[in-house]
């Protein structure tokens, strides 16, 4: 921290509290649900009710012609104005070269339905209450077909889509086959493990909304939503589904209340608001009610895996071989075909050293909801996996876990591992060495006993876990099949009178970004936070961007930022030299102020600010008047945040309750901008990642019909079942962007779950504890321990 | 949710009649399981009778045989009481563990006997410790007033008015939460009296709350931990579903005997 520094100005560094916290506190927050329009009215969907039907025939004439209802309109609207289907926007191969089998994806169902929730018609009517009722009246005609619900048999069920034999989307691989057969071949111990990822419901706190409006002077409309990426929502609207040209379409994703992922995709409801509002002359609204929100927001997870480490005598892993089947759901989701893939077999090496590595993924269509990113997207999954088998590993060489992961780890840098990523920086030793120290995992022995004495069952757990953030280089995701660029970019406005408004492409909902972005710029410019607004989640305002997700908007979002204020610097160093009559290299800009190099002659920053735009004192022929630039910044690598968790719990076998007693988190995030927030973004995503592990769960019957679909089923973390977690850092720079960032957004959700499950296997003396660990469960598996200790 | 009208008489004779006069009207206790479910438009009344104005509904108060509690008594006030307290104990905790501070603090006693829910807490304390339902008409034994999954012996626009709780030498409770809606998978109310032990189990039956004979009977001449440790549930008849089997149930059921044994026992 630079001491220097005038009390005035934030730096980088500090724990000040979220500007945007005062708004959201005192309820002034403005969400989708809280604008209306002029003659708004209400959108209601029709949804199916059945996993998988044919749909016959859907008579509309009874609703229309109910009190208040505006117009029913159904995919043959949809068709007949010519609106494309909703995309999946990265392409994978699969290993016979063949492109992914992407079924059609209507916004509105024409010949089927293939989930329940999915869309059918949409009810447009005067009041809310009008177009639920006249919902009831809709009536479709089905011809059920069987659900196709279990992951573990889909691809012999049904066929969902006409495009995908078997169900299936594609089959992947990555890595050396033959260099991974052949380290099995030589190796002098195989463990392996089978998996299941459990289904999540993301689960924000606000529900999905959406306003469309049509002017039809402007022939140009506006969508309210709630998006992660409003741009990338404007783009798949105008260049896939072909609601307006670009320029036709403003898409503002005011204050959004949590997303996880789950607003990154672009879904029905929005596209049919938004085409809707022109096809019956009136704003069209509409705002997803919990239940809805359970049915329809895209899941996250659902593998089902087998795995295999090869290791030596020594114990060095020396090959890992990987087969997993994805569930994409009903449809392939805006990014879902890039989660179970170059998002999840690319961190397959963890922070080991593995020469080779082969991984295959089956990616399955089942009737149910889609699954796509959330909250780590396919990075929890491989770490899940890598974590557990490791574990495995070391106990069935009865070895500590910690030293055999220790023995594993990389140690020098750059490391390109067998699976694309290239890791440019950390010390993951002083990570494990730091989180064994604070959990004290050499008392652990004794507090076991003292939980035994208790009739209780104690067990430690570690996961050493690693991820890729800032994503990411646009060739190199290009090269893998993405259909976007992932840059970001921003924009600094200097006003005449010295503060500063900054346009980004990323988009805040819930990571604080009024706050530390604007620390980045009040420390750079030497002026006082409040003097720095942050403007972003429209795109009339920002001119593009990729918006927020994988951790991206510290090391990408923020980096674009620094490339602004280069600029800025740069051109105000300019006027600065003619102001004061000095050669632009003698010009320091050093705490607000601008000097001449060696003489107490300087100007503020405030000064230099109000002389671009009054553009007396410099040649605007030379030197355009004004101060605002702009800029793109494309990442060089991913980043590699990474750590080590530690979880310490204790079961009670009469009844299956956890009780996780400690919960250590060492995490090395690069340079840290605020580590109040930071510390917030490690504690939420615990929880999520604890959740996952013991509590949280989306199931769907046989038939197909979502049995988790309120929280009277769905289990929640609660505050009460969290421990007070003890978190720390370790620090390597990252030596990939401007800042040294690496990202913190997801690696609680990534690193806790193999922690809290290594610990429960620990407890109960099996491998075989399933996701999530339920008391119900974790009873049933510490009774047969009972009996099997009862025997022997 | 669909349309209503709202009434809120001030004598339970105006509610009763209204509640006669429409079948299809609904009394309107504390709403903490009527207003989700209209909500959800899972229910269409058409009239909500609101019965908070009536005065002699609420109140809490001691009789000669133990502690009488108006039927549109809260939750928190119930836990709060120290008339409860002072007489049975164990019910002003059961009304303190009920749902969370939102729900104790517009809950109320007569709205959760009459919608009988199987895994709400008062009808184990009610059937356990051999209360009296009083209504508008009659007197309802606790025995006779528990039909099975939300039915009671209630009948159309019968208005519970006060519950009476005898006092007891004894009474626990324990409960186990569902860890999703942290209604109660498996509790457990114990009662003593000179002459017997009462034992109801919330929560884990298919018919709703149920006593558990062998478990009074064993009790009853020997009341301690130890007595019932061999004891087992059988589960045939006990709820199975994606939270517990009913295997597990019975374990529950057993370990919050236990607890509650433990919590009188010391």
């Amino acid at each position: 921290m630079n001491a220097s520094v005038s009390s005035s100005v934030t730096p980088i560094g500090a724990a000040v509290r979220r500007k945007e916290d005062h708004r959201f506190i005192t309820g002034k927050g403005r969400y989708t649900d809280d604008m209306d329009r002029p003659g708004q009215a209400y959108a209601y969907f029709v949804r199916s009710p059945y996993a998988h039907a044919r749909i016959r025939h859907i008579d509309a004439t009874a609703a229309k012609a109910m009190p208040g209802v505006v117009d029913v309109l159904t995919g043959a609207d949809l068709a007949t104005d010519g609106l494309g289907d909703l995309i999946c926007g990265w392409m994978i191969h699969s290993k016979d070269g063949s492109p992914m089998k992407m079924g059609s994806h209507p916004a509105l169902a024409k010949e089927k339905v293939r989930y329940v929730g999915d869309h059918v018609a949409v009810v447009i009517a005067e009041t809310l209450n009008q177009a639920k009722d006249a919902a009831l009246a809709v009536e479709v005609e089905y011809e059920l077909l069987p659900a196709v619900a279990d992951l573990a048999t889909a691809t012999d069920g049904e066929q969902i889509h006409e495009c995908a034999p078997r169900n299936t989307a594609f089959e992947w691989e990555l890595g050396d086959k033959a260099a991974t057969e052949a380290a099995f071949a030589r190796a002098a111990k195989v463990t392996s493990i089978d998996i299941v990822n459990n289904r999540l419901a993301p689960n924000a706190i606000e529900p999905r909304a959406a306003i469309g409006e049509y002017d039809s002077g402007d022939e140009a409309f506006t969508l309210w939503t709630t998006s992660q990426n409003p741009h990338v929502a404007r783009l798949v609207l105008s260049a896939f589904v072909g609601i307006a040209p670009e320029n036709k379409l403003r898409v503002i994703a005011p204050d959004v209340g949590g997303g996880f992922g789950s607003k990154i995709f672009i879904y029905a409801e929005e596209t049919v608001c938004t085409w809707a509002a022109k096809k019956v002359g009136r704003p069209v609204k509409w705002t997803g009610d919990r239940s809805e929100a359970f049915l329809s927001d895209a899941h996250g997870r659902d593998h089902i895996t087998h795995a295999e480490l090869a290791m030596d005598e020594a114990g060095h892993i020396i090959g890992f071989r990987v087969h997993t089947r994805a569930n994409m759901g009903a449809y392939l989701s805006t990014f879902a075909s890039s989660i179970p893939t170059y998002l999840y077999a690319t961190l397959l090496s963890g922070q080991y050293a593995i020469p080779a590595i082969y991984c295959e993924v089956d990616a399955v269509y089942t009737t149910t909801a889609p699954v796509d990113a959330y909250r780590g997207a396919g990075r929890p999954e491989a770490t899940f996996l890598l974590e557990r088998i490791v574990e495995k590993a070391a106990r069935e060489r009865g070895e500590d876990p910690a030293e055999f992961r220790r023995r594993n780890f990389i140690k020098s840098f750059p490391h390109q591992t067998p699976v694309i990523m290239c890791y440019d920086a950390g010390d993951y030793v002083a990570s494990l060495d730091k989180a064994l120290e604070v959990a004290d995992y050499k008392g652990f022995p004794a507090r076991r006993a003292e939980s035994e004495r208790n009739g209780k069952l104690r067990g430690i757990g570690l996961s050493a876990y690693i991820e890729a953030c800032g994503i990411a280089p646009s060739a190199a995701v290009g090269s893998l099949g993405a259909g976007v660029g992932l840059w970001e970019s921003a924009e600094v406005r200097v006003n005449p009178t010295g503060n500063v408004e900054v346009l980004t492409g990323s988009h805040s909902h819930g990571q604080g970004h009024e706050t530390t972005f604007a620390q980045l710029v009040s420390a750079r410019l030497g002026i006082p936070i409040d003097q720095v607004s942050v403007v972003h989640g429209d795109t009339d305002k920002v001119q593009f961007g990729m918006g927020t997700y994988g951790s991206r908007s510290g090391a990408v979002g923020m980096s674009a930022i620094v490339k602004a204020l280069d600029k800025v610097e740069a051109k105000a160093k300019k006027i600065a030299a003619h102001m004061l009559e000095a050669s632009e290299g003698d010009i320091e800009f050093k705490d607000g102020r601008f000097t001449v190099a060696g003489t107490d002659r300087s100007l503020a920053f405030a000064e230099v600010a109000l002389n671009a735009y009054v553009a007396h004192k410099f040649p605007t022929s030379e030197i355009e008047p004004g101060l605002k630039e702009g800029a793109f910044y494309d990442p060089t690598n991913f980043t590699f945040p990474a750590g080590c968790h530690i979880c310490e719990l204790e079961v009670d076998p009469e009844t299956g309750v956890v009780e996780i007693k400690s919960f250590v988190a060492i995490d090395d995030f690069g340079e840290i901008i605020n580590p109040m927030i930071v510390e917030g973004q490690v504690h939420g995503g615990i929880g999520q990642g604890i959740g996952q592990a013991l509590m949280e769960g989306v199931t769907y019957d046989e038939d197909g019909q979502l049995v988790t679909g309120s929280y009277m089923d769905y289990t929640m973390p609660r505050a009460g079942d969290l421990p007070s977690f003890t978190v720390g850092m370790t620090q390597t720079r990252c030596p990939s962007n401007p800042l040294g960032i690496k990202g913190c957004g997801e690696a609680g959700a990534i690193g806790a779950p193999p922690a809290v499950i290594n610990a429960l296997t620990n407890a109960l003396g099996t491998e075989d504890v399933p996701m999530p660990a339920t008391p119900s469960r974790v009873w049933a598996i510490a009774q047969a321990r009972a009996s099997r200790l009862a025997a022997e | 949710m669909y349309a209503f009208d709202y009434q809120r008489p001030d004598a339970i004779a105006a509610a009763a009649a209204i509640l006669s006069a429409d079948p299809e009207a609904k009394a309107l206790a504390g709403g903490q399981t009527l207003l989700p479910t209209l909500k959800q438009r899972l229910a269409q009344p058409t009239a909500l009778v609101d019965l908070s104005r009536i005065p002699e509904l609420s109140g809490i108060c001691a009789t000669t045989e133990g502690v009488s509690i108006g039927a549109m008594t809260r939750h928190a006030d119930v836990a709060a009481s120290e008339l409860v307290r002072a007489a049975i104990p164990a019910l002003a905790d059961l009304a303190g563990m009920i749902g969370d501070v939102a729900v104790r603090n517009r809950g109320t006693i007569g709205g959760s006997l009459a919608n009988d829910d199987p895994t709400a807490d008062y009808p184990a304390a009610v059937l356990a410790l051999n209360a009296t339902v009083v209504t508008d008409r009659r007197s309802i034994g606790a025995s006779d007033f528990f039909r099975g999954l939300f039915e009671t012996a209630l009948k159309e626009g019968e208005i519970i008015t006060r519950v009476d709780f005898p006092k007891v030498e004894k009474a626990g409770y324990a409960k186990f939460r569902n860890p999703a809606s942290r209604y109660a998978m498996a509790g457990v109310f114990v009662a003593k009296t000179a002459a017997e032990v009462r034992v109801a189990v919330t929560g884990a039956g298919q018919s709703g709350v149920f006593l558990w004979t062998e478990a009074g009977d064993i009790l009853s001449s020997d009341f301690s931990v130890q007595a019932v440790s061999g004891l087992a549930l059988d589960p045939s008849n006990l709820m199975s579903d994606l939270h517990g089997s009913a295997e597990y149930r019975a374990q529950l059921a057993k370990v919050m005997l236990k607890r509650a044994l433990a919590s009188i026992t010391g």
